[in-house]
């Protein structure tokens, strides 16, 4: 097709699709005017009957804690293929992988670059633990406090090198922290079951609205989540940053 | 408050633009990694700090991190 044809063509389908996109737009509720009925009701009596601030955290991981747990082994099967994917054949060798690419060697890097990257690191470690630990009381929770986890990691990469990436998150140490992470979170449910109650119903005590320890499960799910995600995306990050380095030594075989 | 979620609307709908425009893949990750950024304040302003953690570390740090490296080993293989 030639270049014209192309642009009539585009010019064309764009012009039929911002007319659809702008009839649906007229059609839609005003700016910030909310319709559904389930927010107003859990904003009415979330906090009264599970004392929580944090009503996300009041339908993520209390009043559909079980969709949770599928979305929680979502990123558990990609962070599991994902190794299966990008593991080592027999006939590579992991150990001493060395850099393949030249301008990324520790030495390259500034020591101003290097302290204020791990000060960096240990402060975005603190926000990532004060993130799944408050996810009853504050926003975020387990899922986003494992990100953040996840990427304070992250910056000892990229503040020191490969290495001190490895030595701050061990491998076996972060496959320990995803499985007990995703399996937590089911035998927590299966405990509830073995309580007498519906899986996954809050059956701990509820404590003091506000305090730390309160909530019933909804922090212990928490943990367990903040386990699991920091866990998947520290293997995660491990998985890709190994691709772009290459064996020590190349095997006959 | 409507004058700032305004303005991120339109900064959001400006680096839309800028990571689609960007010819460069490596210089694209950086844009997009920016416009990550720009959605993460736009959550907050529309008060939604949750997702606005979420956004900002996958978004500008974790999906930017896994498209350099693949774009580093795809050049390295076209090196070879």
């Amino acid at each position: 097709m030639s270049e014209r044809g192309r642009l009539l063509l585009f010019v064309a389908g764009a012009a039929g699709f911002a007319a659809l996109l702008l009839w649906g737009l007229a059609g839609l509720p005003a700016f910030g005017d909310y319709r559904g009925p389930y927010g107003d009701v859990i904003n009415a009596s979330a906090v009264a009957q599970r004392h929580l601030t944090n009503m996300a955290s009041a339908i993520n991981f209390d009043y559909r804690g079980f969709d949770t747990l599928g979305e929680e082994y979502i990123l558990f099967t990609a962070v599991t293929g994902l190794a299966l994917l990008l593991r080592e054949i027999r006939s590579e060798i992991e150990e001493a992988p060395r850099d393949a690419s030249p301008n990324r060697d520790a030495s390259d890097r500034s020591d101003a670059l290097r302290w204020f990257g791990l000060m960096l690191a240990g402060f975005t470690n603190l926000f990532g633990l004060y993130v799944v630990i408050h996810a009853h009381l504050t926003p975020g929770g387990g899922f986003q406090g494992g990100a953040i986890l996840g990427t304070a990691c992250l910056l000892v990469y990229l503040a020191i090198g490969y290495r001190a990436f490895r030595t701050v998150s061990p491998k076996v140490l972060m496959d320990f922290a995803d499985a007990t992470g995703a399996g937590g979170y089911a035998l927590i449910g299966l405990g509830t079951l073995l309580a007498g109650g519906a899986f996954l119903q809050n059956m701990l005590p509820l404590g003091q609205t506000g305090d730390l320890l309160s909530a019933g499960t909804v922090p212990v799910i928490n943990l367990v989540v903040g386990l699991e995600v920091s866990g998947g995306f520290i293997l995660m990050f491990a998985e890709f940053l190994k691709e772009t380095r290459k064996p020590s030594r190349e095997k006959d075989a | 408050m409507i004058a700032l979620q305004a303005m991120a609307f339109l900064l959001v709908a400006a680096g839309g633009t800028a990571v689609a425009l960007t010819r460069d893949p490596t210089r694209q990750v950086l844009v997009l990694a920016l416009y990550g950024l720009l959605l993460s304040v736009l959550f907050v302003l529309l008060q939604a700090p949750d997702v606005a953690l979420s956004e900002l570390a996958v978004g500008s740090a974790a999906l930017p991190l896994i498209l350099l490296v693949a774009l580093a080993k795809v050049r390295g293989r076209e090196h070879e």
